[in-house]
């Protein structure tokens, strides 16, 4: 368990302002206690102060996980967001995607949202902007990045890509042993 | 009568007879004073009266072999009677153990790698010198003094051997220490070598030097710093970084402190401070994006300022290829990419 270098912290939070954009602050100053970025086999934990002194009781081969796990370290020293953050991201995004009901599931198995499935959009989101992808009844179904702005969306033909697949809540099935 | 009887019994019984019977006959090797005996032991005498036993067993075996002696050759040596031993046939053991063979000189290893042999056994060790008429030796005792007999006139102006202007005796002098210089070095090589002793490097280094990356590494760090100014003023290569594990031992390398362990609360500002340095910077490029009205100009826009953010976003298999796509103007369909 170890505390987040800079330089790290910094690569994480810089993924996550992607997402958040100013709420960012929301998660680390929060009212309900202190909230710290723990590290373990380079996987970046978002733990609460009294969760990580309960922890420290534990033996670090027993560990498996604590907190909720926002993502990882790549080899290549690139911080890659797991779907466990949406619980945090949801709420707090700046920019949301909602799915139709029909291709909920085709993102679901880990495709790209086209037009046709476009059930709403954030207004003003730009290109390349992180955004959480919702059903239409507002369940949190994943995360991605726009391939086109909100102004260009409207003139797509319905097969074009809209928003890039990163993460869903498929994956807690799919890549069950990789995520923890 | 009685008396003298008993007396001469005990002379006979103190002078035992010379000649002596055994089942087997012993194994004798005069050469070496050795007699074997490979009769049995008889086990009820060994076991009641051992000493008399071994005693007597012994000195028989003693009488058959002084018997064997007497009948060697003899002389006479300053009225001493000497005889005269034979070869010795039984191969005693090593007292010592086998010398190890000769660690081989370098020559001699490339010799027999290549699979070189001299040709001539029997070298001789002169050889006829016609100018001098004379058997010379090859090297050695009287070889220096011969050169110095032939040698006596040099032609100066001879281009096969000497650069001009150069003293013809003193050339041939320097040559000579030169050979001798090199014999040396050689030889100490050879002698470090069979002792496995690690001689100081000669000459360029080379791979076999510099195992791994770190090893280099560390020469060139120890080399910067190896001046006068420890370094100061030695210019560096490009993303050029001191090797690390040597810190220590090498003078003026900076020497990163750890941090001391911060506090949760401690933590949460650097962290706070952090997203909020992030964030500035990032509004920057946003609020730059924000205002765009026409779709085509903002396209364009977009792809020039915000390149890099895009390009940090990796994402596996299915990592959006940001604006590569657009290269191709002809075709304006989305979807699945085809490759």
């Amino acid at each position: 368990m170890k505390r987040l270098s800079e330089e790290r912290t910094k690569l994480v939070f810089e993924k996550l302002t992607k997402y958040l954009g100013d709420n960012l602050k929301v998660l680390i100053d929060r009212p309900d206690g202190t909230y710290c970025f723990r590290e373990r086999k380079d996987r970046v934990y978002y733990v609460s102060e009294k969760i990580l002194s309960l922890a420290s009781t534990v033996g670090s081969d027993h560990l498996v996980s604590l907190g909720t796990c926002f993502g990882k370290f790549t080899k290549s020293g690139k911080f890659r967001l797991h779907i466990t953050a949406l619980n945090y991201l949801a709420p707090h995004a700046q920019y949301k995607i909602w799915v139709k009901p029909s291709a909920e599931q085709q993102f679901l198995y880990g495709h790209h949202i086209a037009k046709s499935g476009l059930g709403r959009i954030t207004e003003n989101t730009p290109q390349y902007q992180g955004i959480v992808v919702f059903s239409m009844n507002d369940l949190p179904l994943g995360f991605g990045v726009t391939s086109k702005s909100t102004a260009d969306c409207k003139h797509a033909d319905p097969m074009s890509t809209i928003c890039f697949h990163q993460a869903d809540i498929g994956e807690y099935i799919r890549s069950e042993d990789t995520l923890l | 009568m009685d008396v003298v009887n008993a007396i001469l019994e005990k002379n006979v019984n103190s002078n035992k007879s010379i000649s002596v019977h055994k089942d087997l006959e012993l194994e004798i090797d005069e050469g070496t004073l050795l007699a074997s005996d490979y009769n049995v032991f008889d086990k009820e005498n060994l076991r009641s009266s051992q000493d008399t036993y071994l005693k007597n067993l012994t000195r028989d075996n003693v009488q058959v072999l002084i018997n064997k002696i007497w009948m060697l050759q003899t002389e006479r040596v300053d009225e001493a009677i000497v005889g005269i031993l034979p070869k010795p046939v039984f191969v005693l053991p090593r007292a010592r153990s086998v010398p190890k063979p000769k660690p081989l000189t370098k020559w001699q290893q490339f010799a027999k790698e290549k699979g070189i042999t001299s040709k001539k056994k029997n070298k001789s060790k002169v050889t006829w010198d016609e100018e001098l008429e004379k058997w010379i030796p090859k090297y050695g005792y009287k070889k220096a003094k011969a050169d110095e007999q032939k040698e006596w006139l040099v032609e100066v102006n001879d281009p096969t051997k000497f650069t001009n202007g150069e003293d013809p005796f003193t050339a041939s002098k320097t040559a000579k220490r030169e050979k001798q210089a090199k014999n040396e070095l050689q030889r100490l090589r050879n002698l470090a070598k069979a002792k496995n002793v690690k001689l100081p490097r000669v000459g360029i280094p080379s791979t076999e030097h510099f195992r791994d990356a770190r090893q280099l590494a560390a020469a060139t760090t120890i080399a910067r710093a190896s001046t006068a100014s420890v370094g100061k003023f030695q210019s560096r290569l490009p993303k050029e970084k001191d090797a690390k594990d040597i810190a220590s031992h090498v003078p003026g390398i900076k020497k990163k402190r750890k941090e001391a362990p911060l506090s949760v609360v401690q933590e949460k500002q650097r962290n706070k401070k952090l997203a909020e340095s992030i964030l500035r910077s990032k509004s920057t490029i946003l609020h730059v994006d924000a205002p765009v009205p026409s779709t085509k100009s903002a396209k364009s826009s977009n792809s020039g300022g915000k390149k890099k953010s895009s390009k940090k976003e990796g994402k596996g298999a299915k990592k959006p290829k940001g604006g590569k796509g657009k290269r191709d103007l002809r075709s304006k369909v989305g979807g699945r990419k085809r490759r």
